[in-house]
This record gives structure tokens, C-alpha cells and sequence, in this order.
């Protein structure tokens, strides 16, 4: 379970991971014997296109990203430099403050939900005995529905004048004045939240699936038969044994998350008054709708650090697994 | 010249010769020694482009259907005759900035951009001189409105020709309004309150967009806190000044015709919201073009009927308009800037014009005065509101210049989500200092 599934997150996830194995192999060629170094280099010139590809479509934007960032360019004209005073400024800057805010509330929220529910879709799917194929492809649906499609439904679903969700509710008898989804800043930013779970969830529910489905039976019932009941079984046995799998779609899920962009930019445009702004929609605000280059990639490359640290985390993670114990 | 130019102002609506037409174009233009199209038509000769010369227009996709159809037929028609190829994309008005920052970026792509609002100040640097066309067609045509020059000339130059500006006015249910006892539309905002409160009372409030979309929220708060005398810099561009009393008198009306006037989901709406919510019924007055009018009139005939429209509201300082307009860049980058030229000269032209301009039926305000007279304007008097609101428009950083730290205030919503800040609870204080510091960040003050 270290090969990405997930297309949309394939390229962050390829990044460091091919990278390392290439240094890995880099390093080992020193220190070979001749066949094992004829199988490195082998390795190495496989990896060749895709070490390319990096080079080219993540490597050099990125660097491209770091000089943009300290120059104070604005569009159609070269900017000088300025060091970090595009950072200095985004500091300062109220909406930078209430976009960093909200980027953590949404990323901390949605990916717990994401956790708890896909994990229980997971459970329920693995214990199913009927309907198996027929319930696991629809539940893949939200997530291969292109987003963009998917949200616009959404936000027809959350329209304050129209929305489906409030006529049943109302219809329920739940509500008696219509809900305002995107309209208050608590409401809004639960109701992105909301979608980006929704969304994201199937994702988590089918690879916690195929990490339950490694775990030996066999375990399971020694632990019955020692008097173990469900919950005592899930805690001691199920999680544990499930923890690099859970790891890693966790912080695949927070790469992706914390980098969103199309949900919010499709639903709120980051309003009302920027209670639902994300790095990344501000930083298109800043850089395409003002035409400050030079700021807007200062503000995509302040997710920077926090993204390094998870990355690290999970490359530190994985390689303890490859280690020791075994992945998933 | 002279008398060319009379020739087609003479008559100047129903039966201009295209050549008569052309021909004073080119005298103006000083096109002909050029050997543009229109000397070209007046010469005789052939055309002075090579075969299989691509031109390429980006715009809008147009809001009024039929107007993009006759400017698709317009362009073909121009493309037979010069013998080259004109290609027309069109795409929702919110991705033409994110294509115009890639195109000039890239230094490759559409050679004419229409570009809205003061959005050319923005690109200036990648946006070729268009001063000659602009020049000739303000003598022709009487004139540039102030808004549309403010939006395209840059000091010493135009960046840009301007094509038409968005009419807007309040849109009103004649039926419910008179039930509220309002047989006319109210002329002042202490009125437009009253009647709001009765509106709402009824279940049928007034709607008005408070989200991040495109034209809807600015128009609405801008003629709000210039009417209550309030604006956002002094004309050096630098001074802010919007923490004055104008301004927190404007917040404070607002926040309370929030809560008794106006529909209390309109912090989520976008520009097509209240269009929709207006057609369905749901409340009985909301700031528009005319577009809500045009879908009534195809589609609901009940509706339509009842429908009518209201200039804005005079405050303690004024009346005004906070209006989206459209103009047409030549990309620097272009390396077909003279055919390019060429294309807006004659689309621009009158006889094109006019055809253009009858079909978007007062949704679009010419920008020059010649047509203020013409009879689209009067044709059905429940429209006629439309043609005079240009008069009292400003442009977005009044009375500053326009420019790229116009363009910034209005891109980052500030003067918008000051009144949804107040909205949301803040004192309106509170939300004034927010938004003037930020002006302050953007100003460099």
C-alpha cells in the first residue's frame, strides 16, 4: 500500500517518493557488487523518464514558483527583487490571517470526518455478504464524478432560494425557515467541508477496505476466543494492524485537502466576507485577479511549509514500515 | 472629410451607407493611407493580408444570446471580405482574467481580449495602442462617456476601445408594490426603506447579492456609499478617505434594511441569483440589467407584465452608478495588431453597431453619446431608465484614478465585505476601519 491509487494526488505522491528511491539507488550503486550495480543502473535508466517528468513539470515550476515569490511582478511586466516583503505583507494582511485560519479549521475537519466515516463504511463493507461489487462501485461514485461537475450540484443543492436539501427538511418538518448553506460563515465553511467529505470519503472507505482485507481472520477469532468483544477487537486488533494504511491515506488526504482549491472556488468564491478562503483560492485572487504575481505565488508557497512537514512525516513513516514491520 | 462626415451623421440611424460610412471612417481614421480594410473598400484593391492570416477574439459569452449572434455573423462577414480568418471563443466572464494574465504572461494567444470593467489598467503594460481608433470613433460618434474613457485610457494613451457598458437599474414587481401602497418606486433610500419593510412584511422582500461575484454586490454597495457620500480616495490616488461619516452612514442604513428589507439569504448569492429568485417569485425588487425583463418576456409572460424599472435611489449626496463595462484590447504580443485594429474599426463602426446594439435592447450602453437619441431607448417605455444611468456613473476607486489599485480594492471585495462584515454582527465601526486599513495596505498609505 506505498503505490498512490489516488490520480488526483499522483503527482505529489510521486515526487518524494521516486526521488528517494532514485538517491536510495544513487547510493547503494557506490557500494555494490557488479551485478547488483548492472541491476542499479538498470533501475536508475528506468526511472529515467520519470525522474524527467519531475524535473519538468513539478521541479522547475516550483523553483520558478520560489523566484516569483520574491520578486513584485504584476502581469505583463518583469518585477524586481524584493526579497521576502511579498511574505512580510501577506503577514500582515487581515484576509492572509482569516485564509490561513480557515485552511486549517477545513483541513483539520474535514480529514478527521473523512477518517471516522470511511472507516465505518469500510467496516460495514468488509462484514457485508451480499450486494459486495454492486455497493463498493457506487460508493466510488462521488469520487470519480469530475469535482467541478459534482460541486456545481452541489451548489445548486445549497441555492438559498431553490435548495432540494431545505425543501425535504422543510417537508420533514426539521425546519421551518429555509437554511442560509452558504451564507453565514459558520454555515458556509461547514457546508465546504461538508462537500470536500463527502467527496473525499470513498477514497478512505475503499483503501481502509483493502488494508482490513489483509488482516489474517485467523487473528480475529484467537482474539474471540479469548473473550475479546467487537469493540474490544477493533481497538486491539483492527486499528493497530490497519495503522500504516490509515497513516498513509491520512496524510495523502491532508496534502490534498490543504491545497483545495476547485470546491471553494466553484461554491463561495471564498465569501462571504473570505470566511470560506483557502490558501490556494486566495492566492489565485491575489495572483490572477489583481495580477500581483509576484504576491499570489508568495501566498500558494506559504502552504509550502506545512505540506514539506508532512510530507517528511510520511516519508519517515513509510520507510520505518519498509524497515520494520511491513506496510499494510 | 468634412462633408463625408456629414453625410453619415446626417442621417444617422435608419439608412447609412456602409461605403459612405467607411469612407468617413478611413478619412478619420487616417486608415486609408494605411491600407486598411476600409481603404481597401475605397480603393478597390485587393486585400493586403496574406492568405490563410488567422485572427483570433476572445469575449464574454454573451448574456443576451442573440447579441452574440449577430457579432459571430459580423466577424465572418469582416473575415470574407479582408480574406483571412477570424475565430470568436467565447467564455464566462470570470475566466477572462485568468486567460488575459496566461495570454500576456505567455506572450501568445487571442490577438483582441474584451476586457471588462478597469481591468485594462491591469494589463496596460501587455495592451497595444489603440488611441487612433478610439480618437476617431469619439469624433464620429459624439463622444466617449466619462466611464467607458476612465476604463481605457491611460493617461497619454487608450489601452483599450471601449464596446458597451452594462445598463442596470432596480427591477420591480408593479403588483406587489402597489399592495405595499407604493404606487411609484421610491426616490430616496429613507423611502426605499419604508417600502422594503412593507415588502418584507408581506414575504416578498427586496433581494440584493452581498457574495464574491463579479457584478451584482459592487454595483449595489458603490452607488450606496457614493450616495450617502462616502469614497474610497481622493483624486491623488493615495489619500484614502473612506472612513468618513458618508461611509458609516451607508453601512448602518444597509445593516438595518437587512434585517427589514432585504432577503437574509443574499450573503450567498451570486450574480444569477436574484435573476432566478426574481422570476420565481420570491421577492419583489432587485438591482439588474435588464436580462430578468428579457427571460420574463420569453418565458414568463405573467411575470412580465408586471414588471418594471426604477432609477437608484438619491442619497443625502447624490445618485449614482457603479456600472461593469466591456472594452476590446489588442494584445501587444499580437503579431496581427494592424488587422486586429481593423476588426474593432469595423465592428465598432455604426452600421455594424447599430445592428449589435438593437439586439442587446438597452442590456448594452454605447459608450459614446451618439446613440443617447436612438429610438431602442424608446421603444418600450419600461426600458427607457436604462439609457440615463451611464450619466451618473463613477468608476470603481473614485476619485482616485482608474488603475491597478482600483482593480486590487475591487478584486479583494474589500468595500463589499465591509457591508457583510456589518452585516454579520460587526459594528459598523468596526467593519469601516477593516475596510479602510485595507484600502491603506493596497493605497501604500
Amino acid at each position: 500500500m506505498n503505490r498512490p491509487t489516488d490520480p488526483v494526488t499522483s503527482t505529489a505522491l510521486a515526487s518524494p517518493a521516486v526521488t528517494r528511491a532514485a538517491l536510495f539507488g544513487l547510493t547503494r550503486l557506490r557500494r555494490s557488487t557488479r551485478t547488483e550495480r548492472r541491476e542499479w543502473l538498470l533501475a536508475f535508466v528506468l526511472l529515467l523518464p520519470a525522474l524527467t517528468m519531475l524535473a519538468l513539470f513539478v521541479a522547475y515550476p516550483f523553483a520558478r514558483g520560489i523566484r516569483l515569490g520574491m520578486l513584485d511582478s504584476v502581469v505583463g511586466r518583469e518585477g524586481q527583487f524584493i526579497g521576502i516583503q511579498n511574505y512580510i505583507k501577506l503577514w500582515y494582511d487581515s484576509i492572509f490571517q482569516r485564509t490561513a485560519q480557515n485552511t486549517f479549521i477545513y483541513t483539520a475537519c474535514a480529514t478527521f470526518l473523512k477518517l471516522s466515516l470511511g472507516m465505518l463504511v469500510a467496516l460495514m463493507l468488509n462484514n457485508l455478504i451480499g450486494f459486495k461489487r454492486l455497493l463498493r462501485a457506487s460508493m466510488l461514485l462521488p469520487w470519480i464524478v469530475p469535482t467541478v461537475l459534482s460541486t456545481l450540484a452541489w451548489k445548486w443543492m445549497f441555492d438559498p432560494t431553490f435548495s432540494i436539501v431545505n425543501w425535504i427538511l422543510y417537508h420533514l418538518g426539521f425546519i421551518q425557515v429555509r437554511v442560509d448553506w452558504l451564507g453565514g460563515p459558520v454555515a458556509a465553511i461547514t457546508s465546504v467541508i461538508l462537500v470536500n467529505v463527502w467527496r473525499g470519503m470513498p477514497f478512505f472507505a475503499i483503501t481502509l477496505l483493502a488494508g482490513l482485507q489483509t488482516i489474517n481472520p485467523d487473528i480475529h477469532e484467537a482474539a474471540a476466543i479469548d473473550g475479546a468483544n467487537a469493540w474490544q477487537r477493533f481497538w486491539r486488533v483492527t486499528w493497530p494492524l490497519l495503522m500504516p494504511v490509515t497513516m498513509v491515506v491520512v496524510l495523502f488526504s491532508v496534502i490534498q485537502t490543504f491545497a483545495d482549491f476547485q470546491l471553494v472556488y466553484i461554491l463561495t468564491g471564498g465569501g462571504p466576507a473570505n470566511s470560506t478562503h483557502l490558501f490556494a483560492t486566495y492566492a489565485y485572487q491575489i495572483g490572477i485577479a489583481t495580477g500581483k504575481l509576484g504576491e499570489g505565488a508568495a501566498a500558494s508557497l506559504a502552504m509550502f511549509p506545512v505540506l514539506f512537514l508532512v510530507v517528511l512525516f510520511q516519508l519517515w513513516y513509510i520507510r520505518r514500515g519498509e524497515g520494520g514491520k511491513g506496510g499494510a | 472629410m468634412a462633408e463625408q462626415r456629414r453625410g453619415t451623421s446626417g442621417k444617422r440611424w435608419t439608412s447609412v451607407p456602409r461605403r459612405t460610412f467607411l469612407k468617413a471612417a478611413a478619412a478619420s481614421a487616417g486608415a486609408a493611407a494605411l491600407g486598411g480594410m476600409p481603404g481597401i473598400l475605397h480603393a478597390g484593391l485587393a486585400p493586403a493580408y496574406p492568405k490563410g492570416t488567422k485572427l483570433h477574439l476572445l469575449q464574454w459569452l454573451n448574456f443576451v444570446p442573440a447579441g452574440d449572434k449577430v457579432f459571430l455573423a459580423q466577424a465572418e462577414e469582416f473575415a470574407k471580405q479582408m480574406g483571412v480568418e477570424v475565430t470568436v471563443e467565447r467564455i464566462g466572464m470570470g475566466d477572462i482574467r485568468t486567460r488575459t494574465t496566461a495570454a500576456i504572461e505567455a506572450k501568445s494567444g487571442p490577438d483582441i481580449i474584451l476586457i471588462p470593467n478597469n481591468l485594462p489598467h491591469l494589463y496596460a503594460d501587455g495592451l497595444a495602442d489603440v488611441s487612433d481608433i478610439c480618437e476617431a470613433l469619439g469624433k464620429e460618434q459624439g463622444g466617449f462617456y466619462d466611464l467607458a474613457r476612465a476604463n481605457a485610457f491611460a493617461g497619454r494613451r487608450w489601452i483599450a476601445v471601449p464596446q458597451f457598458v452594462y445598463s442596470w437599474a432596480w427591477n420591480y414587481r408593479e403588483d406587489w408594490l402597489k399592495e405595499a401602497g407604493w404606487t411609484k418606486f421610491p426616490e430616496t433610500w429613507d423611502e426605499f426603506r419604508e417600502m422594503g419593510k412593507k415588502l418584507k412584511a408581506m414575504g416578498r422582500p427586496i433581494g440584493q447579492a452581498f457574495g464574491h461575484s463579479e457584478n451584482d454586490p459592487n454595483n449595489y454597495v458603490y452607488a450606496l456609499v457614493w450616495g450617502f457620500g462616502g469614497y474610497e480616495v481622493e483624486k491623488d490616488g493615495k489619500t484614502v478617505v473612506l472612513d468618513k461619516k458618508g461611509t458609516l452612514e451607508a453601512i448602518k442604513y444597509n445593516t438595518a434594511l437587512w434585517k427589514e428589507a432585504l432577503d437574509e439569504s443574499g450573503l450567498s448569492w451570486d450574480d444569477a441569483s436574484n435573476n432566478r429568485a426574481f422570476l420565481a417569485g420570491s421577492m419583489s425588487v432587485t438591482g439588474n440589467s435588464p436580462s430578468i425583463y428579457f427571460v420574463a418576456r420569453d418565458k414568463f409572460p405573467d411575470v412580465f407584465k408586471v414588471i418594471n424599472h426604477a432609477p437608484m435611489p438619491k442619497g443625502p449626496a447624490g445618485q449614482f452608478y457603479q456600472l461593469p463595462t466591456l472594452s476590446s484590447a489588442v494584445m501587444k504580443y499580437s503579431k496581427n495588431q494592424k488587422l486586429a485594429k481593423e476588426f474593432i474599426r469595423w465592428y465598432m463602426a455604426k452600421p455594424q453597431y447599430e445592428k449589435w446594439f438593437e439586439v442587446m435592447g438597452t442590456f448594452a450602453i454605447p459608450p459614446t453619446k451618439v446613440w443617447y437619441d436612438h429610438p431602442v431607448w424608446t421603444r418600450d417605455p419600461k426600458l427607457t431608465v436604462f439609457r440615463d444611468v451611464i450619466k451618473d456613473a463613477r468608476q470603481i476607486g473614485y476619485a482616485g484614478p482608474p488603475g491597478r489599485k482600483a482593480s486590487e480594492a475591487l478584486a479583494k471585495y474589500i468595500v463589499v465585505d465591509m457591508f457583510v462584515k456589518a452585516i454579520q454582527g460587526d459594528k459598523p465601526e468596526v467593519a469601516l476601519k477593516w475596510a479602510t486599513d485595507e484600502l491603506k495596505k493596497i493605497y501604500g498609505t
